[in-house]
């Protein structure tokens, strides 16, 4: 997994807090806020995400799939999209989900085994985590589609993983974008590992990235837990797609510091030096802070404020999901079609009638 | 001989087969370093080395596929679809191959492979994880599927698709992994594929079932016994082919039958139980055979799904019909 920084990869910001010359060039250009607004959502994000571990052991959600390490690549990417933008996201993408618009209660109880938090509020473009692994990189390049034929300038994206680029819809995927030049940006966030397996045994080729010429189309090999290239390198193709020079391949390097989900044990396949150094030297977040104290931008004191900010955000989410209405039995019913049909509407009263109690207490 | 749970049970199976025949190759995703995500591999990679335990980028389709050129060069290979609600990828090389390729062949070429799945719900587990799939197979012409419920039963019958000479489809409902612990035979032992088990004797109503289905039904049966009704329990243990025999031999003694599976009603495995019942005990029945059934809704997200699955409260209801018919 380290092997793959010694790839040719774009770098903004190194592991140390420094701005590497493009890094100069490109922090020169972005305003204030903006930069503010990385160091807030990563914090945020992990903050959430450090919360939902918990709540997942205290039994108070279900499974959860964690994305601490990867705040960079997901802070990133959505902070270069428009509100007209489509997102098609696999299961951990909560970071590009909040940034987004989707209510912070409604991917916890989504977790909670709610699908009531599948639905994103009116006007935003965000399709439900696809648990399957790669089946939502058609869908996104499908929206990209239907920006082209009406002549709109939205884009799509689809956020993947590693693991994805091995099922077929990745292939099917790239190629109808390839084929139709459509506004896609196919997002795949390597993390090195799909469940335990590496990418080395993922694919043979040395990156993801590299596969997008063999679809003819442009790919990009960038360093994801550096925010500053992974929102440069969106950016400009956002702007590319936006204008109709098609799709692009982004591959972001990064690394989940944590399990695949809250069910699964990563000690068990990964060499503790390797996590070592992902946590401790390469971190996202704290690479970032350093260069933001550096820069003067926020000052170590705004940043513990704007925690403490995070952390009761969470804790009213938390509560505005626990008080959710409990689930309604008859709700399986709902939303499975536009009108019930006969057999499902007999099917629902036998439900109905089944709160009536057992026979022999009759 | 010691206590084992199904999934240690089925880890055992794969531990007997490996060691037994050196055709046997385990695929699938994660089932190597890691053990597979719910270590049914578990140690079987440094056990037997990473050529016969292999850890396969994450494919469904390219594990299928690759099953079958394996297996027309003599190989067996035991495949692990992490869900069987993540198969569909895979689903053509099924249907298309894996399924038909001794008629297509004429026989020319073995083709002995075991794809192995997880399924069902009743775990708390993410979205899309948990459907009953188990019709879309058993309705493929040249697959046999089984599915058990107990470790003794998942090891002979794991084993027994490992030697049978035409493709098996083994699915393991999940809810019984870790649920139950018995004494499993050592060694290698075959539950034939075919053979129903009668899990309890009865002389009213006999329930027929399968899966994470059968401790319900079993349940219920204690619960009736006291109201003073009598069920005997049928796990057909083999979905394709049915054990017709056990079957109408039960109903044609008991004269009512009520069929219980967790996959949605219509289309599901009860419909072709009930239709050979009626085709062939007809007049041994008082009352019409009963489908005790998830509804013919997508399985839900967790928080509902106890509602959605059969229970001893809506198998209860369906007794109550039958016998008061």
């Amino acid at each position: 997994m380290l092997d793959q920084l010694e790839k040719e990869i774009v770098q903004y910001l190194t592991p140390e807090g420094k701005l590497t010359s493009v890094g100069e060039l490109a922090w020169g250009e972005i305003p204030t806020d903006l930069k503010k607004q990385f160091f807030q959502w990563m914090t945020q994000i992990r903050i959430f995400d450090r919360k939902m571990i918990l709540l997942q052991r205290q039994g108070r959600i279900g499974t959860y799939a964690p994305l601490e390490g990867q705040e960079a690549a997901q802070v990133g990417s959505a902070l270069a999209l428009s509100q007209d933008d489509w997102v098609f996201p696999s299961y951990r993408e909560h970071g590009v989900a909040l940034i987004m618009g989707m209510p912070m209660q409604q991917v916890i109880l989504y977790w909670a085994g709610r699908v009531e938090g599948c639905r994103p509020p009116k006007g935003v473009r965000l399709m439900p985590p696809a648990v399957p692994i790669a089946t939502q990189i058609p869908h996104a390049v499908g929206a990209a589609w239907a920006a082209k034929l009406r002549r709109e300038s939205y884009v799509s994206v689809a956020y993947f993983g590693d693991g994805a680029t091995s099922e077929g819809d990745f292939h099917e995927g790239c190629n109808f974008a390839g084929v139709f030049r459509l506004p896609a940006i196919l997002f795949c966030q390597n993390n090195g590992y799909a469940i335990s397996v590496p990418f080395s045994r993922q694919s043979a080729s040395a990156t993801v990235a590299e596969k997008a010429s063999a679809y003819g189309f442009p790919g990009v090999c960038i360093d994801g837990n550096d925010v500053l290239a992974v929102f440069v390198t969106m950016s400009e193709a956002i702007q590319k797609a936006r204008s109709g020079q098609g799709p692009t391949l982004i591959e972001a390097v990064t690394y989940r510091k944590g399990a695949h989900t809250t069910a699964d044990d990563a000690s068990r396949y990964r060499p503790s030096d390797e996590v070592e150094e992902w946590i401790y030297r390469r971190d996202p977040l704290v690479r970032y802070s350093l260069l933001l104290q550096q820069d003067g931008c926020l000052t170590k004191a705004e940043m513990e404020e704007w925690e403490e900010e995070c952390m009761q955000k969470v804790e009213k989410a938390v509560k505005i999901a626990e008080s959710f209405p409990k689930a309604d039995a008859t709700h399986l019913f709902a939303h499975v079609f536009d009108s019930l049909p006969p057999s499902l509407e007999q099917q629902k009263e036998a439900l109905q009638h089944l709160e009536g109690g057992y026979p022999w207490e009759k | 001989m010691g206590e084992m749970t199904m999934v240690q049970a089925i880890n055992d199976a794969l531990r007997v087969a490996l060691k037994t025949d050196p055709q046997v190759l385990i695929l699938g995703e994660d089932v190597g370093k890691n053990g597979g995500v719910f270590r049914a591999t578990d140690r079987l990679w440094s056990e037997f080395g990473e050529e016969r335990v292999i850890d396969t980028p994450l494919s469904e389709a390219g594990i299928i596929g690759t099953s079958i050129g394996l297996a027309i060069n003599g190989f067996k290979p035991v495949s692990e679809i992490q869900f069987l609600s993540f198969i569909y990828p895979g689903f053509e090389q099924i249907v298309s191959h894996v399924a038909r390729l001794r008629t297509r062949t004429q026989s020319a070429f073995p083709n002995q492979l075991v794809i192995r799945a997880p399924y069902g719900g009743g775990i708390r587990a993410p979205e899309l994880h948990c459907d009953s799939t188990e019709i879309f197979f058993v309705h493929v012409p040249g697959l046999k599927v089984v599915t058990p419920s107990t470790p003794t039963d998942a090891k002979g019958l794991l084993l027994a698709a490992i030697s049978d000479p035409d493709p098996v489809i083994y699915l393991e409902p999940m809810k019984l992994y870790r649920s139950q612990k018995e004494v499993v035979p050592s060694g290698w032992y075959e539950v034939p594929i075919g053979q129903a088990r009668k899990v309890r004797d009865g002389e009213d109503i006999t329930l027929i079932t399968w899966g994470a289905m059968v401790p319900i039904a079993v349940e219920t049966a204690s619960k009736w016994e006291k109201e003073g009704t009598s069920c005997e329990v049928i796990d057909l243990r083999s979905l394709y082919p049915l054990d017709e025999e056990t079957i109408l031999s039960s109903v044609k003694k008991t004269g009512r039958a009520i069929v219980i599976h967790e996959a949605p009603r219509t289309g599901g495995l009860g419909a072709e139980v009930a239709a050979l019942i009626q085709e062939k005990a007809f007049l041994y029945l008082e009352a019409p055979v009963i489908r005790v059934t998830g509804y013919d809704v997508p399985v839900p997200m967790f928080a509902l799904e106890d509602d959605f699955r059969p229970n001893l409260n809506k198998v209860s209801q369906a007794i109550h019909q039958v016998i008061t018919y």
